[in-house]
């Protein structure tokens, strides 16, 4: 949908456009006849119907009619009509013309109100989703801390070593779980801000890899992980930080939807002037039907374990687009997924840095 | 000995006691301040040994408390924030912070930076020659030992990883280290310091895919570790 230009180029344009036309008419009258002319000014008029306010459209009209009947209606350069059926004709342009700009704009009124209902409709289920999803994994860690805390404080002597051992280590894995939650939250915020630049600087890609599973290690010890970077892969332009986030959020995404003992694996490479990086692990792939949607915004898979928001793959989808690359995730022929990340952007190939 | 003095210069009651029960039990003695304002009072009456920094206070901005207090005060100076944003912290740094903690940090994590920063601040200068627990830099014959055994390194990496060791335990920005290592020209090709970084890797690390000595700060620079299993 287009921008409408404000009311005083409107009525330039239609001013413009019926006096361009009108002087169209006088140089082929002698071919279509002022009868012709007359239908050429209606098909003007209802052009510019469909695109501007109802006023300027109105004046184009009132213009037209006159112009018709002094320019074109025998006898010409007055005013006057000659015979009753010319009369009728006018009377009738003028009020085709009228009618015709004022239900063009009544259309395109309707069609905007059923659009914004629309609209409205769906960002009311949207944010009823992000609700419901949010106070669940806001309200879960924040209900055991509270819990435990309560516990700690009220009833100290009943408990023993133990349990308050236990407890306190309840306080300590839902407030990472919780950080996690706002960690996220926050990231898709300063997505969604606008306020969000990108700051890209070379990136040794194997840096960024080991990186990413250093931080990582708590979480894949149960897993199997082999990591393929050709030799010789160049250093490219990326935003350091914001990668890092992309593949945390991908592996964590696979240890939350694979078995232990997993296998996954990490290929990069330079495929013409792109950042090829694939994640890849032979668990049991993502239902056919779901594959489409799994970056979506507060998307969850169906019977997906507690503990996400449904935000970590959009996230992942809007930094990469952030670097103007793409993102898309395949289910393998035998079993497991596969997401591949494309990323177009400038590479430097390292011998020629060496001393 | 005395213990050493900490000034927590941040606006959130919550932060100044956990910080203060946290510095306290591991013997040190605490002060506190809640304001820009009050913080450069207390500098300026009780210097204290090392400062943590929160950039985000009421009264003043971070950056220009930090600004004015290292007009007079050279003790260690520790950013706390709840800020990611690097660019802020690259700032910090280059204003003459000596390091930064993301709220939320680990206490451990806390005390490991206290006690490096610490450490750096009552180092000798003029140390001919530094021991750490898998190599040793030998600054007088430019000889640098991993495991005993003798690496071969380049000018470049020589002088790279030399800075980076005088500098056991901080972060430094990655403009920081191209200007020293590489001259103004280069300042701003960070391509430079990703090769000549990994190749020190491939020399001095165990496992240069899992660095224990040359930490990478996303973003924000390298920092050395002499001693990972102390850190």
């Amino acid at each position: 949908m287009f921008s409408r230009p404000n009311l005083k180029r409107q009525f330039l344009i239609s001013v413009g456009l019926v006096l361009t036309i009108s002087l169209l008419g006088l140089a082929i009258l002698g071919i279509v006849g002022y009868r012709g002319v007359a239908f050429m000014l209606l098909v003007t008029v209802s052009i510019l119907a469909m695109f501007l306010d109802i006023v300027p459209v109105l004046v184009s009209a009132v213009l037209s009619a006159l112009i018709w009947d002094f320019f074109f209606i025998p006898p010409r350069f007055t005013l006057t009509v000659g015979t009753a059926e010319d009369r009728l004709l006018l009377l009738m342009y003028f009020v085709i013309a009228m009618i015709n700009a004022a239900l063009t704009n009544k259309i395109r009124k309707i069609e905007k109100a059923v659009k914004e209902g629309d609209e409205k409709e769906k960002s009311v289920k949207f944010y009823n989703t992000l609700l419901n999803s949010l106070s669940h994994e806001l309200r879960t860690p924040i209900t055991t801390i509270l819990g435990s805390t309560d516990n700690l404080q009220s009833r100290s002597e009943k408990l023993s070593e133990a349990d308050k051992a236990e407890l306190i280590n309840e306080i300590s894995v839902a407030s990472i779980r919780l950080n996690q939650q706002v960690e996220n939250l926050l990231n898709m915020s300063r997505l969604e801000s606008g306020m969000f630049h990108i700051k890209k600087d070379w990136c040794d890609i194997n840096e960024l890899i080991y990186k990413t599973l250093q931080r990582l290690e708590p979480n894949l010890q149960r897993y199997r992980v082999a990591v393929e970077i050709p030799e010789q892969l160049p250093l490219f332009k990326l935003d350091f930080g914001l990668m890092e986030q992309v593949i945390y959020n991908l592996l964590i995404n696979v240890t939350q939807h694979t078995p232990e003992d997993t296998l996954i694996t990490i290929q990069a490479d330079c495929v013409r002037d792109k950042l090829v990086l694939t994640i890849a692990d032979n668990g049991t792939g993502f239902p056919e039907g779901e594959l489409d949607k799994v970056f979506e915004k507060f998307y969850r898979l169906k019977g997906a374990p507690t503990g996400g928001t449904g935000l970590g793959l959009s996230i992942v989808k809007g930094f990469v687009e952030a670097h103007r690359g793409n993102v898309r995730i395949e289910n393998l022929p035998v079993r497991g997924s596969k997401f591949t990340i494309e990323i177009p952007t400038e590479k430097t190939y390292v011998n020629k840095l060496k001393e | 000995m005395n213990k050493p003095s900490i000034l927590v210069i941040d606006d959130e009651h919550q932060i100044r006691k956990l910080l203060t029960i946290t510095l306290q039990s591991n013997n040190y003695s605490v002060l506190e301040a809640s304001t820009g304002k009050e913080g450069i009072n207390s500098v300026s009456t009780h210097p204290p040994d090392l400062i943590l920094l929160d950039l985000g206070l009421p009264d003043e901005n971070g950056h220009a408390i930090l600004k004015h207090l290292r007009e007079w005060f050279s003790n260690p100076i520790m950013i706390i924030s709840v800020q990611t944003n690097e660019e802020d912290i690259v700032k910090a740094l280059d204003n003459g912070a000596n390091d930064y903690l993301i709220k939320p940090f680990r206490t451990g994590e806390l005390l490991a930076r206290i006690r490096s920063a610490l450490r750096d601040a009552r180092k000798e200068p003029n140390n001919p020659e530094v021991k750490f627990e898998d190599m040793s830099i030998d600054f007088a014959n430019r000889v640098v030992k991993k495991d005993g055994a003798a690496v071969k390194l380049t000018a470049t990496e020589y002088s790279l990883l030399s800075l980076l060791a005088n500098n056991d335990g901080k972060v430094l920005t990655h403009r920081y280290l191209l200007h020293q290592v590489w001259g103004v020209a280069r300042q701003n090709e960070s391509q430079y310091l990703r090769v000549f970084i990994a190749q020190l890797r491939k020399k001095i690390e165990s496992d240069p895919n899992r660095p224990c000595h040359i930490i990478t700060e996303s973003g924000i620079g390298y920092r050395f570790i002499g001693n990972p299993s102390t850190f």
